[in-house]
């Protein structure tokens, strides 16, 4: 099978906890069918690098995330709760609150959380790659990341993106 | 319900997309060529993904059952 394994190349440029799972997930799961994995955090993305990754989430201008209670009945776990965008800004806390709430919620479903996922990405070999621009722009350093990420430039990924046959910017 | 050789049996009960897929393939590495791995799911979309995972890498879907309740129970034999 080696030989003409598929190759999947990501760009992970977004760091909040709902934009958090998409790559994570496709990675490790292309990682369980034997494909060639490379995931690229840039922009937002690259604190997902961090050693603890600390992804929230915003209600804000994400007026299709569904507010959801991880407790009661399963009715009310269902309920969408709706909250305007006008309210919810203007609530102190409110992020944190509706980050508590989605980590409950996946956590109540069995989804594993993004750094269970990013650690099956590592096991399973998947290519981590910090943006060195970012990291220059956001002032990071490479001690601030998971020792397995390697640090690269848009060279770095078009080189390896370009007989991969599954691209995807998230 | 099929009687087959199982070499090994993984759990991914309560594990959701990509979980199953994930441990299944980390568990092959712990069973020889020629032995068939069983594992169990609750997450109704193994049943796709099982099949798409066996295309790719190989291995052979000997049985898949969906046993009602939420419970999804596969045999795998590994062939590489």
């Amino acid at each position: 099978m080696s030989e003409s394994r598929p190759k999947l190349a990501l760009i992970a440029s977004q760091g909040t906890l709902d934009w958090a799972y998409p790559p994570f997930i496709l990675a490790s799961g292309a990682a369980a069918m034997d494909w060639d994995v490379a995931i690229f955090f840039t922009f937002y993305g690259l604190p997902l690098l961090k050693k603890e990754i600390k992804a929230g989430v915003s209600p804000l201008g994400n007026p299709a995330m569904p507010m959801k209670m991880p407790f009661g009945s399963k009715g009310f776990q269902n309920f969408n709760w709706p909250i305007p965008n006008l309210v919810s800004s203007n609530i102190p806390g409110f992020e944190s609150m509706a980050t508590s709430l989605m980590k409950k919620t996946f956590k109540n479903k069995g989804v594993a959380t993004v750094q269970e996922l990013r650690d099956m990405c590592v096991e399973l070999e998947v290519k981590l790659i910090g943006c060195q621009m970012t990291m220059d722009v956001f002032g990071f350093s490479k001690d601030d990341f998971i020792e397995e990420a390697e640090i690269g430039g848009a060279a770095t990924f078009l080189s390896y993106a370009a007989d991969a046959n599954v691209s995807l910017f998230v | 319900m099929s009687d087959h050789n199982v070499k090994m049996t993984l759990d991914c009960s309560g594990l959701m997309c990509p979980m199953p897929v994930v441990k299944t393939k980390m568990a092959m590495k712990k069973i020889e060529i020629g032995e068939i791995l069983e594992m169990i799911s609750t997450d109704p979309g193994s049943m796709p993904d099982m099949d798409a995972w066996a295309r790719q890498t190989g291995h052979e879907l000997v049985e898949s059952n969906d046993e009602g309740e939420s419970i999804y129970r596969f045999f795998i034999k590994k062939t590489h």
